[in-house]
Order: C-alpha cells, then sequence, then structure tokens
C-alpha cells in the first residue's frame, strides 16, 4: 500500500491526477472557483511534465467545443469549469453523450448567478442533470484524487464510452488543504489503460459523427443513449472495485453511516456530508437512531441500491443545495420522492433547501433539521412542503 | 422472414454514438419525397441547351440519351427553379396528384 500522503490544495491535487493520467488534451476556460485546476495544468504542460495540448480556448462553449473533437480523434480529453461556464457551454454538453465522447470533466460546483455569486451550491450541476454524462460527487480531497483516475477509466471503457464528470465543491473542496494519498505511477497504469475508442475519426477507416437524426431515427437514438447511460453502472461498479483492490479505499454508488439500524437518515451528496457525520455523532451520544445515507453516483441514478440502503428507514432528511424554482423544492429531494414512489412503507422525507452560494450549514443547523423532522413524524409532508432552511423572514 | 428495412433499425442496430460508417451514403436519402410539383418537359419547345441543368441547385438533373436534361425524380424536390430559368419555357411543374 502506497503512503505517499501530501498535504497540499485538493484543485492542485486535482490537477497532478489529470497530468498523471497522461492526458492528452486539455481544453479550458479560467473561472472561479475552478481556475487552479486549470492553472496547474497549464503549467504543467509549460514546464514539459506533460506531452499535452492545453488549449486556452476564448469560451466555455469552445472548450467543450474543442473537447469533442480531441475525444473524437481518441485522445485523452479533459476540461473543467464552474457555473457560468458549465452555462456557456451547455449546449454541447448535451452532444457529447450522444457522440459517445469519452470526455472527463471536473465541475467545480459553484451558484448560477444572479445575484451574481463565486460560492458553492449545486445549481450549477443540477441545470444539467438530464444531459447524460455520468455523474459522480466527491466528500474530500482523497475522493476527487481517485476520480480522476476513475473518471477516465470508466468513461473510456469501451462497453460505456460516455462522457464523466466529477463533482467538487467549490471552494469549501477545492480551496482546501487535505491529505492526500497520492497513487504510485505504476498503480495508474495498471489501473488506466490506454485510450483505444470505439469510434475514431480517421484517414483509414472514415466515419461521419454527430450526422443530424431525422424523427424517424431520433427516437431509437435517445433509447440508444439511455440504455448506454444505464448499462454503464456494471463497468462503474467494476472500476470501484478494481481502484479498491489497489487502492483500500473501495467507493459504492450509495455509501451509509451508522445507517443500518438508523429510523431517520440524512441524505447527502458532497462535501457537506463529513459535517453531517459530526451530527450524526451527536445526535447518537442523545440516544437517537438516526444514520446518513450519501450518494455518490449521480446519473446513472443507483436505484437500487438506494432503496436497499434506506429500506428500513422511516423518515429522511434530504439536503438540497438547489431549487427548483416554482417547483418541488429541491431536485434531489424530488429525485428521493421519485425513487421510492410505490414502495411499501413509504418514509416521510423532508426537505431542507440549505447551503446555497457558500452559505455555512453546521452541526448545529443539522440537528436542527433533524428536530424539526422529528416534529413532522406523523403529519402529511408533501413534495412542496420544503423549507428553505435558515432564511431570514 | 421479411426483409428488414435498413432505414429503420432498432435502437440495438444503431452503430454507437449514431457514426456513419460508410462514406457518401447521403446519396441514399430520397428527397423526391419532398415534391408537390414535378417539372415536365415539352421536347417540341427544349432546344438541349442545359440551361437548367446548370441552375439545378441539388445537380438533380441529367441528360438522357435522346440529349435531353430531365430531372431524376429520385432526387427532385420540385423547386421550379428549372422552370423559371428555362429560356424557351419549355418546362411546365405539375401537380404531382395528376
Amino acid at each position: 500500500m502506497s503512503t505517499n500522503r501530501k498535504g497540499i490544495e485538493v484543485s492542485i491535487g486535482a490537477a497532478d491526477a489529470v497530468a498523471m493520467a497522461d492526458v492528452d488534451v486539455i481544453a479550458a476556460y479560467p473561472i472561479t472557483p475552478q481556475t487552479h485546476i486549470v492553472e496547474h495544468l497549464s503549467e504543467i504542460v509549460a514546464r514539459g511534465d506533460l506531452d499535452a495540448e492545453f488549449i486556452p480556448v476564448e469560451s466555455e462553449h469552445s472548450a467543450m467545443s474543442v473537447c469533442c473533437g480531441s475525444s473524437a480523434v481518441g485522445a485523452r480529453t479533459f476540461t473543467c469549469t464552474s457555473a457560468q461556464g458549465l452555462a456557456l457551454m451547455n449546449e454541447i454538453v448535451f452532444i457529447a453523450p450522444c457522440m459517445r465522447l469519452p470526455i472527463v470533466m471536473i465541475l467545480a460546483n459553484r451558484s448560477l448567478s444572479g445575484p451574481l455569486s463565486i460560492w458553492n451550491d449545486h445549481s450549477d450541476v443540477m441545470s444539467i442533470r438530464d444531459c447524460g454524462w455520468i455523474q459522480v460527487f466527491t466528500e474530500n480531497g482523497q475522493d476527487v484524487f481517485d476520480h480522476v483516475f476513475f473518471a477516465f477509466r470508466v468513461a473510456e471503457s469501451r462497453q460505456v464510452s460516455l462522457p464523466v464528470i466529477v463533482n467538487v465543491d467549490g471552494f469549501i473542496l477545492t480551496h482546501m488543504i487535505e491529505a492526500i494519498e497520492y497513487w504510485e505511477p505504476e498503480m495508474v497504469r495498471r489501473y488506466l489503460p490506454e485510450f483505444n475508442p470505439v469510434n475514431r475519426l480517421h484517414p483509414d477507416k472514415p466515419v461521419t459523427m454527430g450526422a443530424f437524426g431525422m424523427p424517424g431515427i431520433f427516437t431509437e437514438a435517445k433509447k440508444a443513449q439511455n440504455e448506454a447511460l444505464l448499462s454503464s453502472k456494471v463497468e462503474i461498479l467494476n472500476a470501484w472495485k478494481e481502484m479498491g483492490d489497489i487502492t483500500g479505499r473501495y467507493y459504492q454508488p450509495v455509501e451509509s453511516y451508522q445507517a443500518d439500524d438508523a429510523d431517520t437518515v440524512f441524505l447527502t451528496m458532497g462535501s457537506l456530508s463529513e459535517t453531517v457525520s459530526i451530527a450524526v455523532d451527536r445526535l447518537r451520544d442523545q440516544g437517537k437512531k438516526v444514520g446518513q445515507v450519501k450518494l455518490r453516483l449521480w446519473r446513472p441514478f443507483p436505484f437500487e441500491e438506494f432503496r436497499q440502503a434506506v429500506k428500513h428507514v422511516k423518515k429522511i432528511i434530504v439536503l438540497d443545495r438547489a431549487l427548483s424554482f416554482g417547483g418541488p423544492g429541491g431536485p434531489v429531494a424530488s429525485e428521493i420522492r421519485a425513487a421510492l414512489y410505490g414502495e411499501d412503507n413509504m418514509p416521510l422525507i423532508t426537505n431542507f433547501v440549505a447551503g446555497l452560494a457558500g452559505r455555512d450549514v453546521t452541526v448545529n443547523d443539522y440537528m436542527a433539521m433533524a428536530e424539526k423532522t422529528e416534529q413532522l413524524a406523523g403529519s402529511k409532508v408533501r413534495q412542496d412542503d420544503y423549507i428553505i432552511y435558515g432564511v431570514r423572514e | 422472414m421479411p426483409k428488414k428495412n435498413i432505414e429503420e433499425p432498432t435502437w440495438r442496430e444503431l452503430p454507437v454514438g449514431c457514426v456513419i460508417s460508410e462514406p457518401g451514403n447521403a446519396c441514399r436519402y430520397k428527397t423526391g419525397d419532398w415534391r408537390s410539383m414535378r417539372p415536365v418537359v415539352d421536347k417540341e419547345k427544349c432546344i438541349q441547351c442545359g440551361v437548367c441543368y446548370l441552375f439545378c441547385p441539388d445537380m438533380a438533373i441529367y441528360k438522357n440519351d435522346e440529349g435531353f436534361f430531365v430531372a431524376d425524380l429520385y432526387y427532385c424536390k420540385g423547386c421550379g427553379i428549372c422552370a423559371m430559368e428555362c429560356f424557351t419555357g419549355c418546362i411546365s411543374m405539375i401537380p404531382e396528384e395528376e
């Protein structure tokens, strides 16, 4: 087992991992809080330590367009953005998965303006929830580092051939200095084979990519795309298993903490999960049967694992870091309710929208949410009964 | 087994990423389906000058064995540019219903 631990900023660690994955093309435009990742990569390329093209494009729309082109010729391709940058690349983001281009993107999660904000929440990723990329969330620096290799491994697998987004909370994770265990180059070689694409733009075997689809073929194309995303889970599970065998860290689509005998669980995604774990410990100290269920895999949604994880649970407290305006509150709670619809003994589900644009959510806040959920036990809580936590009335 | 129409593949039969691996296969696309009017040449008036051939935006006009320029109805969309440009007025646009 490697003991190559470094105290390092998570963004720098992520950039080092991208370089260790031996990418061929990086196309990105700087945007806070993603900047440290691409700036560091730019330095690595400029120093000559990585044989790659760093393409400093004029916009994120161009960044994703470049990524599609480079991935199509068989180059290992990386990009990185946040919020408004993601919004600007939006048009091309939806095209990459249909063309089955295995691009890897780190999304340094930031709130979508307005009001203009650079701080962290999940409104950016939720705006492209249905874009067709594989989407995972990370909780700490080690998660981020490991998931760079995971992302390339899964994306480029010939059974998958789909782009992957690794969500990393802006600032509260990207700018933290944490202990990260670096992989040895030999581990990367073992885990991540050379990119051997299913299709490649090459004169030896010409193909047309991105042709238009008439109504007579469009439905079949979308069904094929959906099936590809659903069936990618086989390789996702396989890639996590093999990573565990190499690093000793076994990741799961749904991970639990103190949830085995819990009657109430917090449902979290991303870096706030660690704070929730502390709240769980304190509530346990008070004798309350509280636990935590974390969604690591967001797309394809792990229905089976999630239902199994909450099978015995009576109350679920869903944390949302985004708001569906005029709709069902938080997008995560909406999906959690949908995933459990029709199940026997459906639990009470409360939905707290919290931590918007980097506002702190503390251990005490989570304990207050648990208390509020306790009060609501036995009453009827519907989809639109969400609570915007901590808002000044 | 009836022969499967290759223009209507199931989702399983689509190539990965919907790539088209056969170059130049757009020639199989029947744009003649779009036509509501069909160009008909009056051979008495036609002087075989080929101006219709030059102006056809879809290269859908060819010279037949008799030396007349006529539309290939597999591709002709019936736009009527040939009839408009014809010096002698020998091309009429006839509704497809007839």
